[in-house]
């Protein structure tokens, strides 16, 4: 057996181990970890999480069994005190000798603590291990008990925000006192640092920048810091976090070389100044720097497992400091050179002080390179700035695209990741390429997205890269001719529309048939809604067929809301409702105590009732000629209409008449996604109806239709389809088009997003739709009649059948109604309570 | 709201103390869940008949708090079964009550048993 002995047992020295037992040939080598600390290593980077309430052992990136299966000795709680290079032995404190053929170390850093007069003092911490942290939890419990309040961190880097997130944790009035004059000066500007400042700010957290600390305050213990100007800051508790410095105490006692700074000197091999030693992480001083990022530490581990194992590989001659993460929620990132300022550069900014972002990235002046950049309160562009930046990739014609978003058109500015060079590092925490993905879909060696997961470990780190990882995943399998579908989720390989199709020439109507004969597992919140929408396309069964599988609000007929009670939306076709019909909702509002508000739609909603009053809502409103308005369902919420000729003296022809139609006509139907129409007697379009699935505006000599927009977070307007044609023509126009988006749409796809992938686009459409392209128009036609002529009131189906009255119940074992309900007024009206 | 989430805790088969009759099967509907009351705790039982199992957890979603979990769908990932939160579809374990969307709100679980046609919830007090 060769002897490898690694000192040090945190995230590096644990890497180290991970990458040496995963490659081919380490069976003839014997891994011996010496870990001063007393437990396994744990993820540094998430520390704080312990204040949070995570536990050590959440923190473990291992377990015992790991180390066991690996063969590999771990030895906690041991001091390494000193390394014999001439007989390859080193010593631990308790005065053990332990030969070995290489030595490893992965030391790590300790905290920097300036040399401030009084840090010696009581109450004074360091921020670095879990001893660390439970020894200021421990600080913390005692002078709260005592009624102090304030707690100072010193460094307004990364791991001080990150320290004061969990000294606020501790429910102590934090501020971070930083000697630069803005936070994280290594990453970010002043503007961004001003952006981040104020947004810390907000959640009470002080920040004092611009500040030497000439002595710590206090007798025994701290009772303040003392700034150069004079200023006293008055705190109980100081953390320091204000940088790192290497361990490399044991490297010099053993003659290696070390930099002037600290740190011990290794090559691009790893290798130290002694042919047998290696050093990895941050005690490692590679090109004259430490990293003190995960990711570098991590391909230092990989190397030095390689260079053992008599592999060629050596590190980068430039290692990336690009970093994205989210302190005390705030997202923040910063890539390549965020600084660079000279006459050959441009800077494009972008700040928008309400939203709390700032967004700035360094473009050549011929606009065709990007050379790094920073981002403060957004940081959703980081992975696909950060690929552009890393490949040197091409730039939009507009560079500014890239942080604006495109104004015009609808693809991406970041282009595809087709576009990236095998060499593009995709995942920067475990260092994947393109290469190494498209690699193991080509040669067979995976075949899906999870398979490559388990093969490279992309994606297993921050997690960033994930959508970029699936296109790659996507874009290969389509190069190798593989069909790439859309399937629903991991229950059935198909698409909806393979769906329908099965169900329909199968003649299935019951869930489990079809997942046991075309799917496999027990199915999911994802895939039972969709078959339940496949079966009420096909048969018009309304949701009480399919409690079962219906999500929340199709299983009880209204719409869940914040507190877990229900919304009653009774239809009013058209917006038009009597004045009796208006004095019943009234009453049953104030009967069953309901919030109401008319909808933006033109309905009356009503909110707050609970699943045992459900049926009895509705029982009153059915009797005085109300119906279910369907505003739970993916189908035909609402036909909104303007005043229509009746009563406007600008309207053209009957909208409201029309809209009513309208809206019995496809009432019940489920589709896709849900479905809105509008209906404008003239051109002034007071129904907003080109915001909506479908749209009439009256014009001269008839109607013009609209199809496929909508209103929401992504506005669309709609299209025409067809101008100045009758009312006939209009129903037979949208028959056809409601019915050709029912069965061809996916899951929750909108009209609008059907339509932009149609291939062939509208003039398809118009095609298939009105000029019978395909052969399919008397097929839609009679499929949507057989829908409208089987329409049936779900809330009527459930008065009349006490057996599905039963489902409104809130116990099972108790009449009880649920009493943990709790309401707060609202403009003479209530709400929910908030928790 | 904390009070509310230290209500519940998860119950091991080993250490229940009390066998509360939730009711009787037939209670309970099929490959979905129902909820009971039992002193100050909701509980969601699920019969999951497909897989010929019955489950047990807190009604209250770990997220925003509210008793809704009963009323969420059933299903499985990687042959886990869980439970969909009816709120925002985050999905739990209905085995060791994780979420199985990966953060780190978890649901507490009780042991269920099945005697004749009764269905008992095992707690420990």
């Amino acid at each position: 057996m060769i002897n490898v002995i690694v000192v040090g047992n945190g995230m590096v020295g644990y890497k180290f181990c991970e990458k040496f037992v995963s490659k081919s040939g380490q069976e003839k080598y014997q891994i011996t970890v010496f870990g001063e600390e007393s437990r396994r290593a744990y993820d540094r980077v998430h520390l704080s999480e312990y204040f949070a309430g995570k536990s050590a052992d959440d923190l473990s990136l291992s377990t015992t069994e790991w180390y066991k299966e690996n063969n590999i000795l771990l030895n906690t709680s041991e001091l390494i005190v000193n390394i014999n290079t001439q007989n390859k032995t080193i010593n631990t404190h308790l005065d053990k000798t332990y030969e070995y053929d290489y030595l490893v170390l992965a030391t790590g850093s300790a905290a920097f603590v300036p040399p401030i007069q009084g840090v010696e003092k009581e109450g004074v911490f360091v921020y670095r291990t879990i001893e660390d942290l439970d020894a200021i939890m421990t600080y913390a419990k005692k002078i709260k008990a005592n009624g102090a309040t304030e707690a100072a961190v010193l460094g307004g880097g990364l791991l001080g925000l990150e320290a004061a997130k969990a000294v606020r944790d501790l429910e102590l009035n934090a501020h971070v006192v930083e000697f630069a004059p803005r936070l994280m000066p290594r990453q970010l500007d002043q503007a961004a640092s001003d952006m981040l400042q104020s947004k810390i700010e907000e959640l009470n957290i002080g920040i004092h920048l611009n500040k030497a600390t000439q002595y710590i305050d206090g007798e025994e213990s701290i009772k303040g810091m003392m700034f150069a100007n004079d200023e006293l800051l008055k705190v109980d508790m100081l953390v320091i976090s204000a940088g790192i410095k290497p361990r490399d105490e044991l490297a010099r006692v053993a003659g290696l070389e070390v930099g002037v700074r600290g740190g011990i000197v290794v090559n691009n091999q790893m290798l130290t100044s002694d042919p047998y030693i290696y050093a990895i992480g941050e005690a490692a001083l590679y090109n004259g720097m430490i990293y003190g990022l995960v990711a570098p530490g991590y391909e230092m581990a990989d190397v030095a497992a390689e260079q053992i194992l008599k592999g060629d590989k050596t590190m980068r001659e430039t290692i990336d400091m690009s970093t994205q993460l989210k302190l005390i929620g705030v997202e923040v990132a910063s890539f390549g050179d965020p600084f660079i300022e000279n006459e050959n550069v441009t800077a494009i900014v972008y700040e928008n002080k309400f939203s709390g972002i700032y967004k700035r990235i360094n473009v050549t002046k011929d606009g065709k390179t990007l050379l790094g950049g920073i981002l403060v309160g957004d940081s959703s562009d980081y992975n696909g700035l950060f690929q552009i930046y890393n490949n040197a990739m091409a730039l939009p014609e507009n560079p500014e695209d890239l942080i604006l978003g495109s104004r015009g058109g609808e693809t991406s500015s970041f282009g595809s990741a087709s576009d990236l060079p095998d060499s593009a590092v995709i995942c920067s925490c475990e260092n994947v390429t393109k290469g190494a993905i498209c690699c193991s879909l080509i040669d067979g060696t995976t075949s899906t997205f999870s398979d490559v997961v388990k093969l490279t470990k992309a994606t297993s780190g921050c997690g960033g890269c994930k959508p970029m990882v699936v296109d790659i995943v996507k874009a290969t399998q389509k190069s190798l001719g593989k069909e790439v579908k859309e399937s629903i989720c991991e229950h059935f390989n198909y698409t909806r529309q393979e769906l329908f199709d099965i169900v329909k020439i199968n003649k299935y109507s019951n869930f489990y048939d079809v997942i046991d004969h075309h799917g496999n597992g027990d199915g999911c919140e994802v895939c039972k809604p969709v078959v339940a929408s496949v079966f009420s396309s096909l048969y018009n069964d309304t949701a009480n067929k399919h409690v079962t599988t219906q999500d929340t609000n199709d299983r009880f007929l209204g719409n869940i809301q914040r507190n877990g009670t229900y919304s009653v939306v009774p239809r009013m076709a058209g917006g038009e409702i009597t004045p009796e019909k208006l004095i019943v909702i009234g009453e049953v509002a104030k009967q069953f105590d309901l919030y109401t508000k008319i909808t933006g739609a033109q309905r009356l909603d009503l909110f707050g009732a609970q699943l045992n009053d459900l049926p009895a809502i509705w029982k009153i409103l059915i009797d005085n000629g109300f119906e279910t308005g369907h505003a739970y369902g993916k189908s035909l919420r609402a036909v909104k209409s303007c005043v229509g000729n009746a009563w406007c003296r600008y309207g053209m022809d009957d909208s409201v008449g029309f809209a009513i139609e309208l809206e019995n006509r496809y009432k019940g139907i489920r589709a896709p996604h849900k479905i809105k129409g509008g209906v404008s007697a003239c051109i002034r379009e007071c129904a907003e109806a080109r915001g909506k699935d479908f749209g009439l505006i009256a014009v001269e000599g008839g109607w013009n239709l609209y199809i496929c927009g909508n209103g929401g977070a992504n506005p669309k307007h709609a299209v025409l389809l067809a101008e100045s044609i009758d009312k006939e023509t209009v129903l037979k126009y949208m028959d056809r088009f409601l019915m050709y988006y029912i069965r061809t749409a996916g899951p929750l796809v909108r009209t609008s997003t059907w339509l932009e992938k149609l291939e062939g686009g509208l003039d398809y459409l118009k095609e298939v739709i009105i000029f019978d392209r395909i052969g399919i128009c008397e097929t839609l036609d009679s499929e949507m009649a057989s829908l409208i002529n089987s329409y049936e009131c779900e809330w009527n189906q459930v008065i009349e059948k006490p057996r599905l009255m039963k489902r409104f119940t809130h116990f099972v074992n108790t009449d009880e109604r649920d009493d943990n309900l709790e309401y707060i007024p609202l403009r003479d009206q209530k709400m929910p309570k908030s928790w | 709201m904390e009070e509310l989430l230290n209500r519940y805790e998860t119950v091991n088969l080993s250490a229940v103390k009390i066998w509360f009759k939730a009711g009787e099967i037939k209670d309970f509907p099929s490959n979905r869940g129902g909820c009971i009351k039992y002193k100050d705790k909701q509980i969601a039982i699920f019969n999951f008949e497909r897989r010929n199992e019955w489950y047990a957890c807190q009604n209250a979603c770990p997220h925003k708090m509210e008793m809704v979990l009963s009323r969420g769908m059933t299903g499985s990932t990687d042959g886990i079964p869980k439970i969909a939160c009816p709120m925002h579809k985050k999905t739990f374990s209905l085995v060791d009550g994780s979420n199985l969307n990966g953060d780190d709100l978890k649901i507490a679980t009780y042991p269920v048993k099945i005697e004749g046609e009764e269905v008992f919830v095992g707690f420990l007090e």
